[in-house]
């Protein structure tokens, strides 16, 4: 198989099947949680449900001065390598690109220096939360084989995209094929593996904030 | 237990679990990444440093049987494993076993008071107090509950009472309270406004509660009754984990307030009373009540805010409080608290984290009544302790008879010579007597 041969295979038929298998075990994953649906509350409410459901989604970007001043490094670091994976992610141009042909959608992206900057960012920012989960007391209690497998594919197509963009591999259409591959593997994980979270985070912060809510705490 | 009964207790847990698993929790083991930022808002964590009391981590033997059974890759992992196990004719290794679940009961009952403060500080949102509410259910079914609480439970289904007091000590403590008020406790009043519950601990520590309450509803003119076949607010059955004997002792308020025919029930200074009357019993008994639940302290601020209550001098020395996680976090009673302290103290200084983030004092949900947790509930209490050093009160306020008697305890313990008084007691030392309003009202 040549370089062209394998970038072909990844832009085609393996992109079609990652798609493929990370929508529909997203769907399934969420099917599986709405569908257990929650028992009928008969306690009276003092608050609302929803608009602190809503609150509670968008307020732990923000954690509270305690956590923040217990968990620093936690916070900022998590937050930095979350929002420039996010970034390169979606505001790099040539990922716009694809979203475009793929589903029709565009926006403005970043100039390619800028989102350069951030991908090394989030590259150390990757290394420093492994660290962390090696060395913090908690963090390595807790680990599992599951959270190093998701560091890996999380990183992967970060690295292979920030070595693609430099060519730092060669030829190019491997170093392209190599990243594109990565980022399948990582669609492909996703569903299976907490990386759900990058969705049901958000269902959980609505659940959170609504039990909160009719309670009448803003969570 | 022969080891066919082990795995049949097991298989009740199980059962248990498996009602339990709701949306919000798949929602919420979906979501875990294992930050460890959960183990930082706890203070059995804050305070050991042992990472096995990482909030998230007291809840693994559940969230195996969710990854199993109601996610498709744990569906699938455990069919290939049957099969191998088959094709190997090896038996298949149990997922959760009965010495898995005995490792699990000291991490879910003697170091966690439900106090909810993870649920708080969790950045992909998940509620753990409300899955480790639900994983004592299938603790309580597999038989593994610590002896304290069972014993409890036992007591207050048996007598009325977790610590098996009757009415007649309780009658005796009326007849004291009337002497010294010279004011009728009102008992089994047909059609009252009020219910009045206490709780056993109240009855035996605090006794200056049910004078003061007297006095506040004499003063305001709050129609109210006690009644002689429920007296009792606490529900063993909330704290233990099992909704049977929760549903069991709810209704017995259910049924003295409905036979009353009263328009509400207050729940004395007690926290876990008001989550169990308030928010957990009506899903126990599956039906809405027909009157409204309040804790003592909604009461009084709203008969502050009516101008009910007037109030005359103020207490003078530097006073601070503690929130009680039942009241303030769980049920959103934040400010009530701190209106009726401007009522009557001129020097008050908040914890620093207090309302939704105050620190449990480490004695809730059911660690004050298991015996094995002594050494837990006492560490658990220094994060309370390191908060009162911070504003160095000369007294602390509270609202809750358990949080109130392990400030005592823990406060003596580490010779710190700050007393604690419960809200109620300072608004009744406060009160206009009536004699002197009258006066003022005959002049005017």
């Amino acid at each position: 198989m040549t370089p062209m041969d394998f970038l072909l295979l990844t832009k085609g038929p393996l992109f079609s099947l990652a798609i493929a298998i990370f929508a529909l075990g997203i769907l399934i994953r969420l099917f599986e949680i709405f569908a257990l649906g929650r028992a009928h509350n008969y306690a009276a409410a003092r608050g609302n449900e929803v608009i602190p459901g809503l609150k509670t989604m968008y307020r732990r970007f923000n954690p509270d001065p305690g956590t923040f001043q217990r968990s620093t490094f936690d916070v900022v670091v998590g937050t930095l390598w979350h929002v420039g994976f996010v970034i390169a992610l979606l505001l790099f141009i040539p990922h716009i690109e694809l979203i475009k042909s793929t589903l029709g959608v565009s926006w403005p992206g970043l100039p390619n220096p800028v989102v350069d900057a951030v991908t090394a960012i989030t590259l150390l920012g990757l290394v420093a939360v492994l660290i962390h989960r090696l060395t913090h007391p908690v963090k390595r209690f807790l680990s599992t084989p599951q959270d190093y497998l998701i560091w890996a594919v999380t990183f992967l197509p970060v690295l292979t995209g920030y070595l693609a963009y430099h060519r730092l591999i060669n030829p190019y259409p491997l170093a392209l094929g190599m990243h594109i591959l990565s980022a399948e593997i990582f669609l492909i994980v996703l569903p299976f593996t907490k990386l759900t979270h990058i969705f049901t985070a958000f269902v959980a912060r609505y659940y959170n904030g609504a039990i909160f809510g009719r309670k009448g705490i803003q969570s | 237990m022969t080891h066919g009964a082990h795995s049949f207790s097991v298989e009740r847990g199980l059962n248990a679990w498996r009602e339990e698993i709701d949306a919000p929790v798949a929602a919420f083991f979906s979501s875990c990444v294992h930050c460890g930022l959960c183990a930082q808002a706890c203070p059995f964590f804050v305070e050991t440093g042992d990472p096995k009391y990482t909030p998230i981590h007291k809840l693994e033997p559940m969230r195996l049987l969710w990854e199993q059974e109601f996610t498709l890759w744990g569906k699938l992992k455990k069919t290939v494993k049957d099969r191998l196990d088959a094709k190997l004719g090896r038996e298949p290794k149990p997922l959760i076993t009965d010495a898995m679940l005995e490792e699990w009961e000291p991490l879910l009952y003697d170091s966690c008071s439900m106090c909810g403060r993870c649920s708080m500080v969790c950045p992909v949102g998940n509620d753990i107090h409300y899955m480790i509410r639900k994983a004592r259910e299938g603790m309580v079914a597999s038989g593994h509950s610590p002896e304290g609480l069972v014993a409890a439970s036992v007591r207050a289904v048996n007598t009325g009472s977790p610590m098996g007091l009757q009415w007649k000590t309780l009658d005796v403590q009326i007849k004291h309270v009337e002497t010294s008020s010279g004011l009728e406790v009102p008992i089994d009043k047909q059609g009252a406004d009020y219910l009045v519950l206490l709780s056993s601990m109240e009855i035996i520590n605090f006794p200056e509660y049910l004078e003061a309450i007297t006095k506040i509803f004499d003063h305001a003119g709050v129609s109210w009754t006690l009644s002689q076949t429920c007296f009792e607010a606490t529900n063993a059955g909330i704290q233990i984990g099992s909704k049977d004997i929760a549903a069991t002792l709810v209704q017995r308020v259910v049924d003295a307030a409905e036979q009353l025919q009263v328009k509400n029930v207050i729940s004395p200074e007690c926290g876990h009373a008001y989550t169990a009357i308030r928010w957990e019993g009506p899903n126990a008994i599956k039906r809405a009540y027909p009157f409204k639940v309040y804790h003592i302290i909604e009461v009084l601020d709203q008969l502050r805010a009516d101008g009910r209550i007037k109030t005359e001098g103020k207490e003078m020395d530097r006073l601070s409080m503690h929130d009680p996680c039942n009241l303030a976090r769980k049920s959103g009673v934040v400010q009530q608290q701190r209106s009726l302290m401007d009522l009557v103290a001129s020097n008050f200084v908040d914890l620093k984290e207090h309302g939704e983030f105050q620190w449990c004092c480490g004695a809730g949900g059911g660690v004050s009544s298991n015996e094995r947790a002594e050494p837990l509930k006492l560490a658990a209490f220094k994060r309370k302790k390191a908060q009162i050093e911070e504003v160095e009160p000369e007294r602390m306020v509270t609202m809750c008879a358990t949080c109130r008697t392990q400030l005592e305890e823990g406060l003596e313990e580490f010779n710190m010579d700050i007393p604690v008084v419960g809200l109620t007691e300072i608004i009744a030392d406060h009160l206009v007597e009536k004699e002197v309003e009258n006066k003022k009202a005959e002049e005017s």
